[in-house]
């Protein structure tokens, strides 16, 4: 059971064009997120999945259920709003974590190599943020 | 049209499952932690979508709250393993 039996041809093709570019831009995302080699590139590649494809889709979704129900149905603009008011916080969340590990990472190898050097020339505070 | 509408649809589909197979796959070979929550933030997204997709799909308006469920439960859950990550707890 399809619901797609009465849709007219000017509904049809740019729901099916919406639809096929937003699912080659979530194959691109994953791809870019399984290949790239370090994470600061490989944090790069969800977010076209999280705006463009998600886009296109919500967008499909829109047209479909407006043109299938007769009646301006806007309910998606709840998801896209949502998403494009979470997915830089996401990012930046997890890119903080992974800063704050590596420099914890490295303070902690720092400790244990080069302890008799001095670890406030070079300590995490004054090279993460450099206030002068 | 119907056919065309069907192929896409299917397309879109059989590209989101690909996708959270790709996810999958940096879950488990993810070298460090915040590769693998970026992964399971991916994996809620790719979920959300093919809800958006199996809702055209089947014509039906149920899939948008599925939708819209899975997108805030995922936002809350990548929030909560970014702050442990960063802090070792969750609430301070």
């Amino acid at each position: 059971m399809s619901g797609a039996e009465d849709l007219p041809a000017w509904a049809a093709l740019p729901i099916a064009f919406l639809l096929v570019l937003g699912g080659s831009i979530i194959l691109i995302g994953a791809l870019g997120l399984m290949r790239l080699p370090n994470f600061y590139q490989r944090i790069h590649g969800p977010a076209i999945t999280v705006t463009l494809g998600a886009g296109c889709v919500l967008l499909a979704s829109m047209l479909y259920f407006s043109v299938q129900q007769s009646r301006p149905v806007a309910h998606e603009i709840i998801i896209s709003v949502f998403i494009l008011a979470t997915a830089p916080v996401v990012a930046m969340m997890i890119m903080r974590a992974a800063v704050y590990r590596e420099l914890r990472a490295r303070r902690r190898k720092e400790a244990q190599g080069v302890a008799p050097s001095g670890p406030d020339k070079d300590s995490p505070q004054a090279r993460g943020r450099p206030r002068a | 049209m119907t056919l065309l509408l069907d192929l896409s649809i299917g397309y879109l589909i059989v590209c989101t499952v690909l996708a959270m197979a790709f996810c999958t796959v940096r879950l488990l070979i993810g070298p460090r932690s915040q590769d693998r929550i970026l992964a399971l933030d991916t994996l809620w997204m790719c979920a959300m979508l093919l809800a958006l997709g199996l809702g055209i799909r089947y014509g039906t308006q149920i899939h948008f709250e599925i939708a819209m469920l899975i997108a805030l439960v995922g936002f809350v859950s990548t929030i909560a393993l970014a702050k442990f990550l960063m802090r070792g707890e969750i609430i301070e």
